[in-house]
């Protein structure tokens, strides 16, 4: 498959290259703003750090449309969430990302737990969420026969849903690659000065590159706070928040159907039990401050409690069906998102402090930062060329035996399996790599190959040989996830 | 798509896929075999070592030695032999031909698309997996340099490639110990073997050969409660064991770039659940009776699939029962009564979990405990029928046991014969 606009990532080019807009970060915010952007008449980058986009709290998170009752109305977070969920089905017309409006419920375990529950009801009923229903016992035990005996009702809300977050992040950076935009990935942004007179911003990277852009967007996630301070602009402190998840074989039996959430504390939303759109059980996470912003590792004592805790709600999650655990960290700065232009850097936009709600938030967050960057001079004109789709894409465990048959008559490949867990064929991987995916991550994240029970025991050395054969790449430039994360340490 | 019948097909190409389908095709049915590899011989390729064929052949072979005299008889034979080709899906109720009931295997392949086969009969041969990191649960971060040992071996052996140089590895299973070995020899520093039990969980033939002769420590009794660094490998952390509960006091840490995992084989059954059949869970394998058959009706189960087996002998021969069993059920040869098996003190499980009273059985069992001259005591319906001495058990070596007609004289249909290790 020919996809001639993958030049667009990481492209050559001579001098100092000039844009409109600048994104620092490819995170979902990041990601959702430069696609939005990608629908006008200017010239837009998205720089990121990481080997590849989403890489960051975008990669390792819930992955939930959540249900619009989780937040009062008066927060903006709140009513960027009601205006995404909206967005979400429109975009998987246009994006092909797997997304479900499979339902959200609030489960109460003790009758203390119902007021909590009703004024969930009555926020969501306030915050004008559709169909959302109070429900007994016996209508939550109908909507989802798992829920353990101790149910004593809960709350419904049929619009949550839920989403591949890496996946819609690909599948924005396509769109947005198609229709333009530059992306610039091992991009470390380190310093940063301004040029008033031509009204330039001048980016530049730890390894010696540099770009321009009138307009910078601070979409950075975890290290936001360091970017405002490299840009002069806002003095804040992100702190990381520690979640930890296990993931669950697809032959579980503790699947629900909907995705379960206990009833929240002050702190967070609690543990949820989610079935992934792909098929598998996420259950998690835990919310604990970490001071090392890098610091992705799991506590065997974390670890327990989320499974104590999904069992409470569930009680046929097995540590059987266990196939691996990982943790994520959400940026915390406020009780609310921080999106504003600064008022310190000129021509700096700060979308800063995006936890939960943020990935369904993410495509309205998209469209007001839009919004502010024309309320600080960005001239806006819709381009006539504008292709808010890309093409859809086969995965030979979606198609049917004919239809896969007469693909592997046109190319080979796809009778090829590679990663027989998750079924997926050498068509895909060599897709991912041509997409841009690199790592061995990448092409998990892209692929879901080694993301299914074996977790890459028989199928890592297979995609390894296919990066090289596709790339030219040699085995010492084989990464897990990009930078020091080298595979292989010799050869015979 | 392509349209393929047979009477008999065999899912995997490994030791037990190859040895099933000689009998098959030997009694004189039509019989295919489907590798998802492009070779013949499955793990057994990557097993470069010796030790292998001592039982079957009376001398010590390689891996891929042992392999080649199985595929050099299936060269000779009439099975057709479909390499690169995976079993994507399998169907073994509902399916039915002129009258007949068939089984239906859905496959993939790069060199003839997407194939539907019916069969009369299908064996399962598709071996096992290793355990990985997730499934034990250990925590830490998740760098690059953290192998399965499998995998470790097939890069080294086959790929060519060095996955580290300083090395700990997690677990005293077999292929991890052969590991151990091999990075020492490739110029690697092995610097600990750690694991969770108070004993090994390999064969003590490994223990002296792999560790021992390279001075290479062994913790046992030890659980690995982290792993470090954020892009590649850094270290382990390492806390003993008292009384079965971790004594964090005496955590230490071993600077590592590399981590091996040798947690255990769990048999790869997801076609077989797919398909309907029913697994033991203490084996992880399907629950078969006295002819190796699962409870889908003209489905058989051997070699790793079933239980994993710690030598490849003792699966070329549970493999060869198979395989004539699958021919006598094609020519309608029924057992008309059989004993159910049940594991006793001490046993972890017994396969087959029925035995046929009026054949010779061969029965493969594992302890549960490590036991100098220990007794195996065989109990018909409460009642001892045989005493059998052995000099000393432990969970890691498997024990064979023949029973033939002569023990299960005068049985009826409601009988149980146990075993007990005492």
């Amino acid at each position: 498959m020919i996809t001639p606009y993958t030049s667009n990532l990481n492209p050559s080019q001579e001098g100092i290259p000039d844009y409109d807009v600048a994104v620092i970060g490819c995170g979902v915010s990041g990601a959702n703003i430069a696609r939005r952007l990608s629908a006008y008449k200017i010239r837009v980058a998205v720089l990121e750090k990481a080997a590849d986009v989403s890489f960051g709290t975008s990669k390792a998170n819930s992955g939930i449309v959540h249900g619009g009752f989780h937040h009062n109305k008066k927060y903006l977070k709140a009513r960027l969430e009601l205006l995404g969920n909206l967005m979400f089905e429109r975009l998987r017309r246009e994006l092909d990302f797997p997304f479900k409006r499979c339902g959200i419920i609030v489960a109460a375990l003790h009758e203390d737990e119902m007021k909590a529950v009703e004024h969930l009801y009555m926020q969501g009923v306030e915050n004008g969420v559709i169909g959302i229903e109070l429900c007994s016992r016996e209508r939550l035990l109908e909507l989802e026969p798992k829920l353990s005996s101790d149910t004593v009702g809960g709350l419904y809300a049929p619009g949550g849903g839920i989403v591949e977050p890496y996946r819609f992040v690909f599948a924005l950076v396509e769109s947005a690659m198609k229709n333009g935009v530059h992306f610039y990935t091992n991009y470390r942004v380190s310093a940063a000065e301004r040029d008033n007179a031509a009204g330039r911003w001048t980016v530049r990277a730890a390894d010696g590159r540099s770009i321009r852009a009138r307009f910078v967007v601070n979409a950075a996630g975890l290290f936001a706070d360091e970017v405002s301070s490299i840009f002069g602009g806002e003095q804040f402190k992100i702190t990381g928040r520690k979640g930890e998840y296990y993931l669950l074989d697809r032959m579980t039996k503790a699947r629900p159907e909907r995705v379960v959430f206990p009833v929240p504390t002050s702190v967070s939303k609690g543990m949820l039990v989610i079935p992934t759109v792909e098929g598998t059980v996420l259950v998690g996470p835990t919310a604990e401050a970490t001071e090392n912003k890098e610091d992705f590792s799991t506590t065997s004592e974390r670890l327990e409690q989320i499974l104590d805790s999904g069992r409470k709600m569930i009680p046929s999650l097995s540590r059987n069906d266990v196939i691996t655990n990982f943790a994520g960290i959400r940026p915390v700065l406020d009780e609310d998102f921080y999106i504003e232009p600064s008022k310190k850097a000129p021509a700096f936009v700060q979308v800063a402090g995006i936890q939960s709600p943020g990935l369904t938030a993410s495509p309205a967050i998209g469209e007001y930062v839009k919004d502010l960057l024309k309320g600080i001079g960005l001239e806006l004109t819709e381009r006539s060329d504008w292709d808010p789709f890309v093409d859809r894409r086969p995965r030979a465990r979606e198609l049917s035996p004919f239809e896969l048959d007469s693909l592997i008559a046109q190319d080979p490949a796809w009778g090829n399996v590679v990663c027989r867990c998750e079924n997926v064929t050498e068509a895909e991987i060599v897709e991912a790599i041509r997409m841009g995916h690199h790592t061995l991550d990448g092409v998990k994240y892209f692929t879901r190959a080694q993301m299914g029970r074996c977790q890459g025991g028989f199928c890592t050395y297979k995609i390894i040989k296919i990066i090289m054969r596709e790339t030219g790449l040699s085995y010492e430039a084989i990464t897990k996830h990009g930078g020091e994360s080298r595979v292989l340490e010799g050869e015979l | 798509m392509k349209e393929l019948r047979y009477d008999a097909v065999v899912i995997g190409g490994g030791a037990a896929g190859m040895a099933a389908a000689l009998e098959i095709d030997a009694a004189g049915f039509s019989c295919a075999i489907v590798e998802r590899e492009d070779h013949l011989g499955g793990i057994l390729m990557q097993c470069i070592h010796n030790g292998f064929g001592l039982h079957e052949f009376s001398e010590e072979l390689t891996g891929p030695e042992f392999a080649e005299r199985f595929a050099t008889k299936v060269a000779a034979s009439k099975i057709a032999v479909y390499l690169g080709t995976t079993v994507t899906n399998f169907k073994a109720e509902g399916i039915s031909e002129s009258g007949a009931s068939v089984k239906e295997l859905i496959c993939s392949s790069t060199d003839f698309g997407v194939m539907r086969i019916l069969a009369r009969t299908v064996v399962l041969a598709m071996g096992c997996r290793e355990r990985n990191r997730g499934n034990v649960r250990i925590p830490g971060s998740r760098p690059a340099g953290v192998f399965t040992a499998g995998l470790a071996q097939r890069l080294v052996n086959i790929e060519g490639y060095i996955p580290g140089k300083e090395v700990v590895i997690i677990g005293s299973g077999d292929i991890g110990l052969i590991m151990a070995r091999r990075m020492s020899w490739v110029g690697c520093h092995v610097k600990a073997v750690v694991e969770i039990m108070p004993y090994p969980s390999g064969l003590t033939r490994n223990i002296v050969q792999c560790l021992h002769d390279f001075n290479i420590p062994l913790y046992l009794s030890s659980q690995t409660t982290n792993i470090f660094g954020n892009h590649r490998v850094e270290g382990v952390e390492v806390t003993p064991m008292e009384n079965g509960a971790l004594v964090p006091e005496k955590a230490f840490r071993i600077d590592c770039d590399t981590v091996l995992l040798s947690v255990g084989l769990v048999p790869e059954n997801e076609l077989s659940k797919d398909a309907g059949v029913e697994l033991n869970a203490t084996t992880n394998g399907p629950i078969v009776d006295s002819t190796m058959m699962t409870n889908v009706d003209g489905v058989f189960a051997c070699g790793n699939v079933l239980h994993v087996h710690d030598l490849v002998d003792w699966v070329a021969e549970e493999a060869r029962a198979t395989g004539r069993n699958a021919a006598g059920w094609l020519k309608g040869e029924r057992p008309t009564m059989q004993v159910r098996v049940k594991a006793g003190s001490n046993v972890r499980y017994a396969n087959p979990g029925k035995l046929d009273p009026r054949r010779d059985n061969k029965v493969y069992l594992r302890s549960l405990i490590v036991k100098n001259d220990a007794v195996l005591e065989l109990r018909l319906d409460n009642r001892v029928i045989r005493s059998i001495k052995k000099g000393h058990v432990q969970p890691s070596e498997m024990i064979t046991l023949n029973i033939g007609p002569k023990d299960l004289d005068g049985v009826g249909s409601d009988s149980a014969l146990e075993l007990a290790i005492l």
